[in-house]
């Protein structure tokens, strides 16, 4: 009688009182909690204390907020926001468009599929300044491999990074051949894992291959867009390694973004100055960047 | 050695500590390893390694082990990080002048004051290396001039003359256009290159203002309302409007610059005599091609030129032998120290250490600069030795003002409101 009684109770109860608490004791979490807190936590709140003082590594005066001041007075600051978003939606839209036609491409029935799908992927594996010292010497005015072939077809080539007007598409072009590789294998995992029963049914009805895309693999590879637009999109408002190995900012200050403005205050010895303009730069991209996130995964729930 | 193993004795035990003892004992233990740290430049790593070499034939019992860093602005931010974090070399290369003041060197650098060997040192020198009352460097190579490197062989094919007022020098550039060469090489790919006509032109502003760098330090002179200052920014422009720049200056680096000099294809170059060094070490055969000039300015009588001291060698508290770091600077600044500089990459200019003499066959460019420093009043030094006020964007300005993007009034008023940062930072009265 007693055990009929006591387990219905305890059987029910054992579970939901394992599923609340782990099996390891809290203290485990201690070192993960110790590394995070050493090199996340205490440098984030340290940040936030220096982008309030001048601070020459050496010693730190609190100066309130002169340095936001200063930094939103910065002359070349707006030239730098125009050219941050300028840069991040171009690659975003481009890498999109090519990511989506080349991934389309590439699940389709092509000779030499594999070796096809590495080839675009390769860029993505080279450093990224490498690739920028690289298209810097193809894209020299007068020496470069790009001006030199359109000069054999008689054109003479535009000084792609030295002309202040275009230097900043030129980086942008090169971004997007170098981080295009990356937004297709997202997309070719997206269209992959459409069920093959929906094309199927498509073809018995007749459709051709245009509707199929726009109608199955466009909205069913919506998962795969949202990713890359949002990865590439935050990649391109943060982006600094390609603008400075291919034109550091330059000429002038025609190419500068954000963070190439943020590191040429850095390396001027402006270390509060440059704090500030870090903590400008994180909160513009989550200002940018969450709602941009909320938006598309709402639509996705929608579907 | 002493320093690396001292973790080991501790983590490993007393018995790993004794036998790492043990075993160096015999040979190793009277060797003292310092480090340098220098610049990566050609001409730079090449005169270390001559003075390390001999001062170790001196000192058997120290070995110096050398570092390279890049020059730059990336190379100013690995010192300042390295001596804030206690990471610092035995010794260091780094800039004198303004540059100094911004590392902070009476809390981070031991001073040399009372090192008997700075009685060797030119005063003219140590007044770039002191800060608050104390000297803290010893020089490493000569007094540099900047100015204008000019192609000797374009010049003698042209039978041109060397200009003493800018309105020569644009003369100048129109014949050596029209025979096809390139009158005035830039390079802005190396942003700093840019900056040589606005600096080079400090002989000329003083010329007319004597007191400009001290109002300049006391936030009362200005560039965008100085006539004699705003003139170097309107150099720039006038030979860019003219179109006397070679067709890739956008793209072309300082090497490509040195090259293009040297081999006759651009016939100026403003430059410091530093390149001097890096031509010999580059393109040897070409060395006797290249001549030197102060630039000009509007008066005739009014010739001089802009200097700039060299880099010093400077220990920072933290090092662990200070004693065998004074013996090498003790070294380099002596005789035998300029010797090796010679030996290594020849002479470009007047050593500032006492007892310190010239090689009779020194380079033409070289031989070019000597006049100036020993006329008097001949010579005056760049502003970044008389102010600790340097904007760090003026080499974007200028590639700015070069490239016709910018005027040169709009440019140097940029550069006035850029300064102001600079002498915040370092905390200067009436800013």
């Amino acid at each position: 009688m007693t055990t009929t009684v006591s387990t219905p109770i305890a059987v029910p109860a054992k579970p939901r009182h394992r599923r609340r608490s782990s099996p390891y004791p809290t203290w485990f979490l201690l070192p993960a909690a110790i590394v995070y807190g050493i090199l996340f936590l205490i440098p984030t709140f340290a940040s936030l204390y220096f982008s309030l003082t001048r601070w020459t590594l050496f010693n730190s005066s609190f100066i309130g907020l002169d340095n936001f001041v200063a930094f939103f007075e910065e002359p070349f600051l707006i030239q730098g926001v125009v050219n941050t978003i300028i840069f991040a939606l171009l690659t975003c839209a481009l890498k999109v468009v090519f990511g989506l036609g080349l991934a389309v491409l590439l699940t389709s029935q092509i000779h030499a599929r594999g070796l096809l799908r590495s080839v675009v992927f390769f860029p993505v594996l080279v450093s990224t300044v490498g690739v920028g010292i690289a298209f810097t010497a193809m894209m020299h005015p007068t020496d470069g491999i790009i001006n030199a072939g359109l000069g054999l077809l008689g054109i003479k080539g535009p000084g792609w990074l030295t002309n202040p007007s275009l230097a900043i598409y030129s980086v942008a072009f090169v971004e997007v051949w170098r981080g295009v590789g990356l937004a297709t294998v997202i997309f070719i995992a997206g269209i992959v894992s459409i069920p093959q029963d929906y094309y199927e049914a498509a073809r018995i009805d007749g459709a051709t291959g245009w509707e199929r895309f726009v109608y199955i693999t466009l909205p069913l590879s919506r998962p795969a867009m949202v990713t890359v637009v949002i990865l590439s999109f935050i990649h391109g408002l943060r982006n600094f390694e390609l603008v400075w190995a291919m034109t550091r900012g330059g000429p002038g200050f025609a190419s500068d973004v954000l963070a190439s403005v943020i590191y040429k205050q850095y390396q001027a010895g402006f270390y509060g100055l440059s704090t500030a303009g870090n903590v400008v730069l994180f909160v513009l991209i989550a200002a940018m960047a969450v709602p941009l996130y909320l938006y598309l995964n709402r639509k996705e729930g929608h579907q | 050695m002493t320093r690396s193993n001292f973790p080991a004795v501790l983590l490993g035990g007393t018995a790993v500590g004794l036998l790492a003892l043990g075993a160096g004992a015999a040979s190793a233990q009277d060797t003292v390893n310092l480090t340098l740290l220098i610049d990566n430049s050609a001409d730079t790593v090449a005169l270390t390694e001559q003075l390390v070499a001999d001062f170790e034939a001196r000192n058997p019992n120290i070995d110096i082990e050398i570092e390279t860093r890049p020059g730059g602005g990336e190379g100013d931010n690995i010192v300042k990080t390295r001596l804030a974090t206690g990471q610092m070399t035995d010794i260091f290369l780094y800039n004198s002048g303004s540059l100094l003041q911004a590392l902070a060197p009476s809390q981070t650098l031991v001073p040399l004051t009372d090192q008997p060997f700075l009685d060797r040192v030119l005063d003219s020198f140590e007044s770039t290396v002191t800060s608050g009352g104390d000297v803290y460097g010893v020089p490493v190579q000569t007094a540099m001039g900047g100015g204008i490197l000019y192609n000797r062989d374009i010049y003698e094919e042209l039978d041109l003359e060397i200009p003493m007022t800018w309105d020569a020098f644009m003369a100048n550039n129109a014949t050596i256009a029209e025979a096809g060469y390139v009158p005035v090489i830039q390079t802005y790919r190396d942003t700093w290159t840019s900056q040589l006509f606005v600096l080079a032109d400090f002989y000329n502003v003083l010329a007319e203002e004597p007191d400009f760098a001290e109002r300049y330090t006391a936030n009362e002179a200005k560039y965008a309302t100085s006539d004699a200052a705003l003139e170097g920014f309107r150099h720039l422009a006038e030979v860019h409007e003219a179109g006397y720049m070679n067709e890739d200056f956008g793209a072309a680096t300082y090497d490509d610059g040195l090259r293009m000099l040297s081999t006759g294809e651009g016939a100026h170059y403003p430059m410091l005599t530093f390149a001097i060094a890096a031509i010999e070490a580059t393109y040897p055969e070409n060395l006797d091609s290249v001549g030197f000039f102060a630039q000009p300015g509007s008066d005739p009588e009014i010739n001089g030129l802009t200097t700039w001291m060299p880099a010093a060698l400077y220990v920072p508290k933290t090092t662990s032998h200070p004693e065998e770091a004074m013996a090498f600077l003790d070294f380099v600044a002596s005789v035998d120290g300029c010797n090796a500089i010679t030996e290594a990459v020849g002479a470009t200019g007047p050593y500032l250490v006492e007892g310190c003499d010239l090689p009779s066959d020194v380079p033409a460019a070289t031989a070019d600069m000597l006049p100036y420093f020993e006329e008097d009043g001949r010579t005056a030094p760049a502003l970044e030795f008389l102010s600790p006020v340097k904007g760090p964007t003026l080499e974007q300005l200028t590639v700015e003002v070069g490239s016709g993007i910018r005027s040169p009034e709009d440019a140097a008023a940029l550069y006035d409101q850029d300064v102001e940062r600079q002498a915040q930072q370092l905390g200067l009265e009436g800013w």
